[in-house]
């Protein structure tokens, strides 16, 4: 039979070499999570319960729960994805399907990439310019959700258009070629092809819409604000608010003496929301990829 | 030559991509219900020619098109709707394009965005355009399953399929059977023929033997530059009237 080369010899160990370090690389990638998230549930425990969730901070944040900053965070996040998402997608829409390569497009999409490498407390800055001193909003729910919203944008954009990119341009050209309008093609098969990747990218902002701090401090997150528990109307858009990234910020910083499993807690929680909505996310995409057609 | 008006007509056309010429002064007429070959080397122009008809080469930022396109006597580049004007021309390229919908939903796509939403008009436009493709009686039982998992074959059928959807009195074919087997390729051949009594076809080809086949008459393209256009006997006679012809048909081209 085949006996087997010095040289193929040495490529069946390379190869398995390479194998295997990609494999400790990618596990490797798993770990920290994993221990992150035990150590972090381990030492919340002794305070984890649904009261937990459902009360306010009480004896100067050292006991009690975490609602007010909980229902903060879930009030900036999703105002603040109801005004980037909507602008977002449609604008990658216009960029990928509409826009001809000139140097006005050209200077839009560096823009684009440009403002998504902004760092966070640059975008405070100009909330705190834009919205709260100038448009006259205060330090308020609608002032902090629109930072996250300028912040969260560019980075909408950029994955949408690449959610768009992605669709092979062979099916927009047999479209235009049967006569359909641009639009046409962007509805039944654009659209329908790219709805996963772009509903991941919005989702994906979530996480980080929860987990900034300092686009809302300027803006309208306060340290401490008590309000009706067990009401998720409790914030109007032009209170201030508490929020989770805020809250454990302070808690952990600013006041003393507060129990380790207080602030390991409000991790926990704030940990959770967000792997639950990326969770969600990767439901959505599963779903939504069954159903693609190519 | 047949009398009346020509059906489509280039006059002294023109396509530059910036400083590249690709195709240079083209002044040709092609009748009512003819099968219209076009032959050439590669970069000849050929795929050029077929995308001014139906101004798909406005998709190419660079490409600049002087000269006059007329089809029924009228200026193709002063229409007031392009949409209009591609579902007056159907198109088929060498590669397949199924659309990631349904076999149906692929053959009714063009009506649709024409405005048709009667059922009972798609489901006759869908049937009657499958059974021109020669593929009707193998998808009948499964118009719903996915076009994008057909075969390349079959695939290619549908392509033709929704090319035909929307009724167009010229049908372009761009190297259809590139990706076709044989068999197949002896099918659309003599759905062509049949399509000649209801439009006007040009069939752009690599294969000479193809044109030799199907064409009522043939022009030979060769660097953008139409050289020569007559009845297909005569360009693949053994004395078409230019040496540059004869080699090219007969391979001993360069």
């Amino acid at each position: 039979m085949f006996a087997e080369t010095a040289q193929g010899r040495r490529n069946r160990l390379i190869e398995g070499l390479a194998k295997t370090v990609f494999l400790l690389m990618a596990l490797l990638m798993v770990v920290p999570l994993l221990l992150t998230v035990g150590f972090l549930v381990y030492k919340a425990l002794p305070v984890l319960s649904l009261d937990f969730l459902l009360t306010n901070p009480t004896k100067g944040m050292r006991a009690g729960g975490i609602w007010a900053p909980f229902l903060g965070t879930v009030y900036l996040v999703a105002i603040s994805l109801a005004i980037a998402a909507p602008i977002g997608v449609l604008a990658a829409v216009y960029l990928n399907e509409y826009a001809r390569d000139t140097w006005f497009t050209r200077l839009i999409n560096l823009a684009v990439v440009n403002l998504a490498g902004v760092p966070s407390i640059v975008h405070a800055l100009f909330g705190l310019g834009a919205f709260v001193l100038f448009a006259g909003m205060g330090r308020s729910v609608l002032a902090a959700s629109l930072t996250l919203a300028i912040m969260t944008l560019p980075v909408i954009i950029a994955s949408t258009k690449e959610a768009l990119g992605a669709v092979p341009m062979a099916f927009r050209e047999a479209c235009w070629n049967v006569g359909a309008t641009r639009w046409q093609t962007i509805r039944q098969i654009v659209l329908p092809n790219s709805i996963s990747g772009i509903l991941t990218g919005i989702i994906l902002q979530v996480s980080r819409a929860a987990g900034e701090t300092a686009p809302i401090m300027f803006t309208g997150a306060v340290f401490y604000k008590a309000i009706p528990e067990r009401d998720i109307f409790a914030y109007g858009l032009f209170d201030q608010c508490m929020a989770l990234s805020m809250h454990l910020f302070t808690i952990s910083t600013q006041v003393p003496n507060v129990p380790e499993a207080v602030a390991y807690g409000t991790a926990v929680v704030l940990l959770g929301t967000v792997l639950g909505v990326n969770a969600l996310a990767i439901a959505i995409r599963y779903y939504l990829r069954s159903h693609q057609r190519w | 030559m047949p009398a009346g008006h020509p059906k489509l007509r280039f006059v002294d056309v023109e396509v530059t991509f910036g400083a590249t010429r690709a195709l240079r002064g083209i002044t040709l007429d092609v009748h009512p219900n003819e099968i219209f070959g076009i032959i050439g080397p590669a970069r000849s122009g050929k795929s050029t020619l077929l995308k001014v008809i139906n101004r798909t080469i406005e998709f190419i930022p660079e490409a600049r098109v002087r000269g006059t396109v007329q089809i029924d006597g009228e200026d193709v580049y002063a229409m007031r709707s392009v949409y209009q004007l591609r579902r007056r021309v159907g198109m088929v390229f060498p590669l397949p394009v199924g659309l990631p919908l349904t076999i149906y939903d692929n053959v009714a796509f063009a009506p649709r965005a024409a405005g048709i939403r009667d059922r009972a008009e798609l489901d006759r436009r869908v049937e009657s355009c499958l059974r021109q493709a020669a593929l009707w009686d193998e998808v009948k039982d499964r118009l719903h399953h996915l076009g994008t998992r057909l075969s390349g074959g079959q695939q290619q059928r549908l392509t033709i399929a929704r090319a035909l959807s929307h009724e167009p009195e010229i049908l372009c074919l761009d190297e259809f059977s590139i990706a076709v087997d044989p068999v197949t390729t002896m099918r659309i051949e003599s759905v062509l023929r049949e399509l000649r009594a209801h439009m006007t076809i040009i069939l752009v080809t690599n294969l000479v033997q193809q044109a030799r086949r199907l064409a009522d008459r043939t022009a030979f393209l060769m660097d953008g530059s139409l050289i020569q256009v007559d009845a297909t006997e005569v360009i693949f006679s053994d004395d078409p009237g230019n040496r540059l012809t004869y080699e090219y048909v007969n391979g001993s081209f360069g």
